[in-house]
């Protein structure tokens, strides 16, 4: 990258413009327009009927009404990025370290099961878990789960779910780090006595972070806004806020109350993500 | 005990492997369910009907259909802009470049539901809330898949050393020449990279779709919206299909770059 001769003039900016337009006109610009709606006082509510009243009282109302499927999304999103996490580097470091000449195929196989598609691969998880499947009748036999015990219907198909569709998310980025280490660090360790698992947290652990920061953030992030698993795999009565948010959009048509869920949402996962990012430390950030 | 020390990580990681390759053999073989009774998430007995009669169910095939166009003139318009963008953000030194990294990287960190809705409220507040449909979807996907587009590009563009062009100009080649020539089959396998992945984004797009599709169905809307009555079995025909067509265009590619490769 470094040997790259940059030009200045005016073509970089001719070559940027037509992308660079389309994210202001329907990226940047619609969330003035969501944070605007979410100012809007509901009592208005038909199709034109809005006034913009700086309704703040929205916020206040959407976290007093909405506080339940708020907390069950980051909870679900944090679980299913913990798992993926303990998986996906298992994964990582097999391919990094151990697979030899297979690298490349396992990588390819860990990306093929996603190409197809994302509701029938969650779907699919309906008979994998379901009440007298496999896994539940193994489950009881090993007296793990009661008799009249499931996992249908339960929070942990939904992390089930959610943990299976973002991993490769959590795999590439932690590959990516782990494969630039160069493994020789690990044997001098080994060489001075450390023993391996002492090796790999004062060693590995440390060298593949920029590739957990990301991996965590690819993976939380669209986990927490997923209500797919929760919709497929979930019980009716647990709604996550990305349900509750399309259903305000879409079935009440309370577009105000809708725009502060989806602000709100946003506003926490950045919040999240800032503090996160801090403690972690990492500055090659993708 | 040295040796099941030396392969555990990898017997480990193959498990984990096995463990994402589950689904999709149970798409496989639900692929040849005849379900029998009611319940359609239970193997009845074995038929080969789903595959002679894919476009059977109401509804299945139109709306793969409009899906595959959505997503092919999305692919194509956001690989075109993210490519340019990309050459603009390695190739060139302008005023602006870290503000507009950070504008391609935001789309990506935002969840998926905040940028269908914010697109919705834009839509609803320009009076466009009439026409959602086929080209408001479009809009939505060519902007989500942008931000992807342009870092597939921008990676393999950045991790090119320019040598060969400086070798190209050397030899008298014009900027166009060594464009064509040397620069753009460099950078290919990364753009169809980009396109394949754009394609696959959209095409399994479920989200923000449906904020923003009005009255038209995409084929992942129809799935979810079939899941309440019980999704037909022909849908795991396409999922097998889609999963068979993946592999074939990644081993294609695969193969075409070694050939080119031999090194």
């Amino acid at each position: 990258m470094s040997d790259t001769v940059r030009r200045r003039g005016r073509v970089g900016y001719l070559l940027l413009l037509p992308a660079a337009l389309w994210l202001l006109v329907f990226f940047v610009v619609p969330l003035y327009s969501l944070v605007a709606t979410s100012l809007f006082d509901p009592a208005g509510s038909d199709f034109r009927g809005y006034e913009m009243s700086y309704a703040f009282g929205n916020y206040g109302d959407v976290v007093r009404d909405y506080a339940g499927p708020f907390g069950r999304s980051l909870m679900y999103g944090a679980l299913a990025t913990l798992f993926c996490l303990v998986l996906g580097y298992v994964l990582a470091y097999a391919i990094a370290f151990k697979a030899g000449r297979w690298k490349n195929l396992m990588l390819v196989l860990v990306i093929a099961p996603f190409f197809t598609s994302f509701l029938v691969r969650t779907l699919s998880w309906k008979l994998i878990l379901a009440d007298d499947g496999f896994v539940v009748n193994t489950l009881q036999t090993l007296q793990v789960l009661g008799d009249d015990g499931r996992l249908l219907a339960t929070p942990i198909a939904v992390v089930a779910g959610l943990t299976y569709n973002f991993l490769p998310f959590m795999v590439l980025p932690l590959y990516a780090s782990l494969d630039k280490i160069d493994p020789r660090l690990i044997e001098a360790s080994g060489d001075l006595y450390a023993h391996p698992v002492v090796g790999f947290f004062k060693v590995t652990w440390p060298l593949s972070l920029p590739g957990v920061v990301s991996g965590t953030l690819l993976t939380f992030i669209p986990s927490v806004g997923d209500y797919i698993n929760a919709q497929f795999l979930g019980s009716t009565n647990e709604r996550v806020i990305g349900n509750v948010i399309q259903a305000q959009f879409t079935d009440a048509n309370n577009y105000p109350v809708a725009s502060a869920l989806s602000v709100l949402l946003m506003v926490i996962i950045l919040a999240m993500v800032l503090v996160y990012v801090r403690r972690a430390g990492t500055e090659e950030l993708l | 005990m040295r040796w099941v020390k030396e392969r555990l990580v990898l017997a480990l990681g193959l498990l984990v492997l096995v463990y994402t390759f589950v689904p999709i053999f149970i798409v496989v073989a639900m692929s040849f369910n005849n379900p029998g009774g009611r319940n359609v998430y239970q193997f009845g007995s074995f038929t080969w009907d789903n595959w002679k009669d894919p476009c059977g169910p109401d509804d299945l095939c139109s709306t793969l259909l409009t899906s595959i166009q959505i997503s092919l003139l999305a692919t194509l318009v956001a690989t075109l802009l993210g490519t340019l963008a990309a050459f603009a953000l390695v190739r060139h030194d302008f005023t602006g470049r870290s503000a507009s990294n950070l504008l391609i990287f935001l789309p990506m960190a935002a969840p998926e539901i905040v940028l269908g809705s914010s697109l919705l409220a834009l839509f609803v507040a320009s009076g466009f809330a009439g026409q959602l449909g086929f080209w408001t979807i479009f809009i939505a996907h060519v902007m989500f898949c942008l931000s992807f587009v342009v870092v597939t590009v921008r990676a393999r563009l950045a991790g090119m050393d320019d040598d060969l062009e400086q070798a190209a100009m050397d030899l008298y080649a014009t900027p166009g020449q060594t464009f064509w020539r040397v620069t753009f089959p460099l950078v290919l396998p990364g753009i169809l990279g980009a396109a394949l992945l754009s394609f696959s984004l959209s095409f399994d797009d479920f989200i923000v779709t449906n904020l923003n599709s009005g009255n038209t169905t995409t084929f992942p809307m129809y799935v979810y919206g079939q899941e309440r009555v019980g999704v037909p079995m022909q849908v795991n025909v396409v999922g097998t299909l889609m999963f068979l067509v993946s592999i074939a265009i990644v081993v294609g590619m695969e193969l075409r770059s070694r050939r080119r490769a031999p090194a």
